[in-house]
């Protein structure tokens, strides 16, 4: 089990969870337009999302595009 | 005038309105004002998806879309960032997410004015200089400060008219009219528009462009006031090239004396 913090919530993942399992338990296809992963606060490019391991603890801040400036 | 555009970065725009897409009720209102306002650039921002935080902003899941349908393109934004640190994050995941290397850098002093923090903005832009973005930051109506955003390599420079939102205008048209006269890049008025005359007057002083929202979305009308606040920006900037004549103290005749009648 891998307990991980997603956007500011806790949530309990498989053992060897990757990035792209991240995004999938938000109900988001991989290749989605316009979503960026940071991982404790480092960007992970979407070409490495499947190779990306979340350890025990990890951060991860799943961001999209919002109406904003001005 | 017919073949006038605005050149940022040597990417070629015929508008000189750019839109930021904070506000807007829906999408069909962001979707009329792109229309009406001729807009081909539009800012976004990035936020959390998928955890409720998004949800209930009824732009979230589709407003690229939205943008692309309406043929504008998205700037992105570093909105609500209020250390150098987080500017440069956001504007790396903004990258990632966008697939463009302009960034619409904002780093926000107190969220009471949203005013600029200097220090913090020389340093993210210095940062994301060096990492390749094409920056356009967003300014007080400091000319110091523009011309030293200019010398770290900015592409442009957008000072204030007066804080986001407040719908003041320019308070210092001096300061803006000095940013332009020193400046070698695109001078877009950011912030403070509240109306049609506020986007002519900052086309007038000589500024390149301007960006507005918040007096398009929370316009009563917003595709109405988007098709005046352009009609304001091209009457300024015609304006601009015209020449005015100088503000003077007293009357000055615009019809001789000379063969005036005795009566």
């Amino acid at each position: 089990m891998t307990r991980v913090c997603v956007n500011g919530e806790a949530r309990t993942l498989g053992a060897g969870a990757t990035v792209a399992d991240v995004v999938r338990s938000l109900d988001l296809a991989p290749d989605a337009r316009g979503i960026a992963v940071a991982l404790d606060g480092e960007v992970v490019p979407r070409g490495e999302w499947a190779a990306t391991t979340v350890a025990d603890g990890a951060r991860v801040e799943v961001l999209g595009a919002i109406g904003g400036g001005r | 005038m017919s073949h006038d555009p605005l050149v940022i970065a040597e990417r070629e725009f015929s508008s000189r309105l750019i839109l930021g897409s904070g506000g807007f009720a829906n999408h069909e209102l962001l979707r009329d004002a792109c229309a009406a306002a001729r807009a081909e650039l539009c800012t976004v921002a990035l936020r959390r998806i998928g955890t409720g935080g998004d949800r209930s902003d009824p732009l979230a899941r589709s407003i690229l879309d939205v943008l692309r349908d309406a043929g504008v393109e998205v700037l992105p934004n570093t909105a609500g960032c209020f250390t150098a640190r987080d500017a440069v994050r956001t504007a790396h995941l903004a990258r990632e997410a966008f697939a463009t290397d302009w960034i619409k850098l904002e780093v926000i002093g107190d969220d009471r004015t949203l005013l600029p923090d200097a220090v913090e903005l020389v340093a993210a832009a210095e940062t994301l200089v060096g990492d390749g973005f094409r920056v356009l930051p967003y300014t007080t109506d400091d000319p110091t400060l523009a011309r030293r955003l200019e010398d770290l390599g900015c592409v442009a420079v957008m000072p204030l008219g007066s804080p986001i939102g407040s719908g003041m205008g320019i308070c210092n048209p001096y300061n803006i009219s000095l940013i332009v006269e020193h400046a070698g890049v695109p001078v877009v008025l950011d912030a403070g528009v509240g109306t049609a005359s506020d986007a002519a007057l900052a086309m007038e002083l000589g500024c390149d462009a301007v960006l507005c929202a918040s007096a398009i979305s929370r316009a009563h009308d917003p595709a109405a006031m988007a098709a005046a606040i352009r009609a304001g920006v091209d009457g300024g900037r015609l304006a601009r090239a015209a020449g005015r004549i100088p503000r003077r103290r007293y009357a000055e005749a615009s019809t001789p004396m000379a063969g005036l009648p005795t009566l």
